[in-house]
């Protein structure tokens, strides 16, 4: 084999805009140099601006008092407050929303999910009508229809409705008792902790002995047992120390118990609802992406039908769902945000909407608001990252 | 040897195999459980349909102009009636309401013309439709021009603002994604750096922050005698948060085609950009397709959003009825009409998009 004779004659170099390595060399210069200047643009435009309306920037605003009210607060919080406080309390509210929300979306998803590939045909058409009607209806729209024609049209507190003599629904919420918990109830939840720790050991060591001599336990309901058995066990032996606060009509509004706010409720049930519409299909397609050849493998193994699901279908589904799923549980914490159209003290309403309107520190606080979500999201896409890279398919 | 020609004629299927019994016995009556849950179904049905039938349509109150003629106990539709005009213009002058129609009638013409797939010169009326559309469209619904009479931004609401929120959201946000989606596949660092945080920006925040970020921020970005429209406000906002889920959508149909075509196309000798855009995108596009429509209908649903900035859309149009104190007391008559319009719109999207799916679902099979 000759070697092929170069074609270019030596020391002549192509012009530099026939290389690539310079080309794009200077590609990425000029990129940097117009974004710099359209920073600069706005930097410069923005202090103008800033200037000729007299507000200062920076972040002291933080340590001024508020004074104004919030209607659902988690810590404590008066109007003597101060802005970082309503920072905290519209953070909390907007997690409280959220992780609740992502609990209820996931248990109706999976339900109606199932549901959809039900083998009896009006169960499965009844799942296919919820996912199309709710997913197919702005969620903004949702949250009105809860808020403003369900719970702002229920009757007053002299006629709430009464389920029991201790949950009463009127228009300005839901009222539940209150436990209140008397000396002696820390031991409760110390013995929940030892009882996971030890469900967790126990979990482990059955492992290893499958492993080590192919027995096993029933592990899950012997933790199942432990983890709630053990504290219901020293709850009663400790003659239940906790005492219900019932809530109480008093003049025009109830006193005591727990308040769950209806701008709360109607957030929750929407978020919720239509979330779960988009789970539910999610956990569908997954069931559906297993090949039947899965299952009737197993199934030629002689596999019992529970272990087929647990060891053959539930592992490969998990695989196509976990990733959608957790994109959808950032949209369900995202879309909390549309608290602030009903008014729900979350982050949105009452740092990036009252505080905002109060110091007219727009850049600060629209930063600190999205800096919040843009956190929760690097979160997120970081642990699916660290998933996808556990469950991914080692191919040869 | 015995040789019968005859076929012997089929025979039915055996009886209780077929007809309506045996499929009720087969999909809803098999087993004990099943039949629990199918009576539990129809019971859950039965609560459900009856009152909603009832109220929606046998009790209803379909003729009047005015709430007096709501007097049976369902639903007053009236109320829908009366507001009908401004739930589909907003504030437009009603004696303008024809620019309006004309606009309608040319888009559900050009959207008629790109879906049904028998009809000819599909490429020129994608053109038509990009180029030359936004143009008539704004010179009918903004006036100024032709001795139409001027209708600022703010009298435009209903489903007109929403159907043009989505689409110029859509249509802006298209070639700003493909150039995101490009740049994030992109060998030059830098490139690729900037794209894959103007995206993950956009996709981390609320769309909520975004439009306060536009209606409260972009002025002050902006030198103090610039000022711009709300309405232009809310748009760029939406363009750019629906550029970066476009540009995702992009690259995961960039990432489907085998590399093995920019290769090829490589070796034929072709620069960047006509591999891109002869051989990659072409192919690309068709797979994208029914993840555009996906994206275009949250976009839809998103447009609601605009009302919490101050404009109205249909459902910032229908909130805004239901406070007028001649009509108070009917906001689910109005929330129930409001959700019927987007679901049909979503609704057939998304049958469409499905559609597609299965159409384009045929070629690389392996």
């Amino acid at each position: 084999m000759s070697v092929r004779p170069n074609i270019r004659p030596a020391g002549h170099k192509p012009p530099f805009w026939r290389d690539r390595a310079k080309r794009a060399l200077i590609f990425q210069l000029i990129l940097v140099a117009v974004v710099a200047a359209f920073l600069i643009y706005i930097i410069g435009n923005t202090q103008a601006n800033l200037n000729a309306r007299g507000i200062t920037t920076g972040f002291g605003f933080l340590g001024n008092t508020a004074g104004f009210g919030i209607g659902q607060t988690l810590i404590e919080y008066s109007s003597q407050s101060t802005y970082g406080r309503t920072f905290v309390i519209g953070l909390l509210n907007t997690l409280l929303v959220g992780g609740l929300g992502v609990l209820a979306a996931s248990i109706i998803g999976f339900i109606v999910g199932i549901a959809r590939l039900s083998p009896n045909w009006l169960i499965a058409k009844l799942a296919n009508a919820y996912i199309e009607t709710f997913r197919n209806i702005p969620l903004l729209l949702q949250i009105f229809f809860w808020y403003f024609a369900v719970l702002r049209t229920l009757p007053s507190a002299r006629e709430s409705m009464a389920f029991g003599e201790a949950i009463f629904l009127n228009v300005r919420g839901l009222y539940l008792p209150q436990p209140l918990f008397e000396s002696g109830f820390g031991l409760i939840p110390a013995t929940f902790v030892v009882a996971i720790i030890a469900s967790i050991v126990l979990v482990i060591w059955n492992k290893r002995r499958h492993e080590a001599t192919g027995k096993r336990l029933p592990v899950f309901w012997m933790s199942l047992v432990i983890i709630f058995g053990l504290p219901l066990l020293i709850l009663v032996a400790t003659g239940v120390p906790v005492t219900w606060e019932m809530p109480v009509l008093r003049g025009f509004n109830f006193g005591g118990g727990i308040t769950i706010i209806p701008e709360f409720l109607a957030l929750w049930l929407a978020l919720s609802i239509y979330t779960a519409s988009f789970i539910a299909e999610i956990v569908r397609s997954g069931i559906q992406a297993i090949p039947h050849g899965q299952t009737e493998a197993a199934q030629a193994l002689s596999l019992p039908r529970k272990l087929v699901l647990r060891l053959v279908v539930i592992p490969q589904a998990l695989r196509v769902i976990i990733p959608p799923l957790t994109s959808q549980y950032l949209n369900l914490i995202k879309n909390s945000s549309l608290a602030t159209a009903i008014g729900y003290p979350d982050l949105v309403s009452v740092f990036a909407g009252t505080t905002l309107n109060q110091t007219g520190q727009a850049i600060e606080v629209i930063a600190m608001t999205m800096a919040v979500y843009l956190i929760i999201s690097l979160l997120v896409s970081m642990f699916m990252n660290w998933f996808n890279a556990r469950v991914a398919l080692v191919e040869r | 040897m015995i040789h019968n020609k005859e076929t012997i004629p089929q025979r039915p299927a055996p009886k209780g195999t077929i007809g309506p019994i045996a499929w009720l016995r087969g999909n809803l009556f098999n087993g004990p459980i099943n039949t629990v849950f199918t009576l539990l179904g129809l019971y859950v049905l039965y609560l459900l349909v009856v009152p909603t039938v009832q109220w929606a349509f046998i009790d209803a109150n379909w003729v009047g102009d005015s709430r007096e003629d709501c007097t049976r106990a369902g639903a007053c539709w009236v109320f829908v009636n009366a507001r009908f005009s401004q739930f589909m213009y907003g504030l437009y002058p009603s004696e303008e309401y024809w620019r309006a129609n004309i606009v309608f009638a040319m888009f559900a013409g050009i959207i008629a013309w790109m879906v049904v797939p028998r009809l000819p010169f599909k490429r020129w009326m994608a053109l038509f439709a990009l180029l030359i559309f936004p143009v008539i469209a704004y010179v009918l619904l903004h006036g100024g021009y032709f001795d139409l009479p001027r209708v600022s931004t703010h009298r435009w609401g209903g489903l007109m603002l929403t159907l043009l929120l989505a689409t110029v959201g859509m249509v802006g946000a298209l070639p700003i994604g493909i150039v995101l989606a490009l740049g994030r596949r992109s060998n030059m660092p830098i490139v690729k750096t900037f794209c894959v945080i103007f995206i993950e920006f956009w996709r981390g925040v609320p769309l909520i922050t975004i439009l306060f970020m536009a209606s409260v921020m972009l002025p002050l970005f902006l030198p103090s005698e610039l000022s711009v429209d709300r309405l232009v406000r809310a748009l760029i906002g939406l363009t750019l948060f629906q550029s970066a889920y476009m540009a995702e959508v992009i690259r995961g149909g960039l990432q489907a085609i085998p590399k093995g075509q920019d290769e090829a196309a490589a070796a034929l000798g072709m620069t960047y950009w006509k591999r891109m855009g002869l051989i990659v995108m072409p192919q690309a596009l068709k797979m994208m397709i029914p993840g555009i429509v996906n994206t275009f209908i949250s976009l839809f649903k998103d447009t609601t959003l605009v009302m919490i900035i101050g404009l109205f859309d249909l459902l910032g149009i229908v909130q805004a009825a239901l406070s007028d104190s001649r009509w108070l007391g009917f906001s689910i008559e109005g929330y129930v009409f409001a959700a019927f319009v987007f679901w049909i719109f979503c609704f057939s999207m998304s049958r469409y998009s499905q559609y597609l799916e299965r159409k384009l679902n045929t070629g690389h099979k392996h």
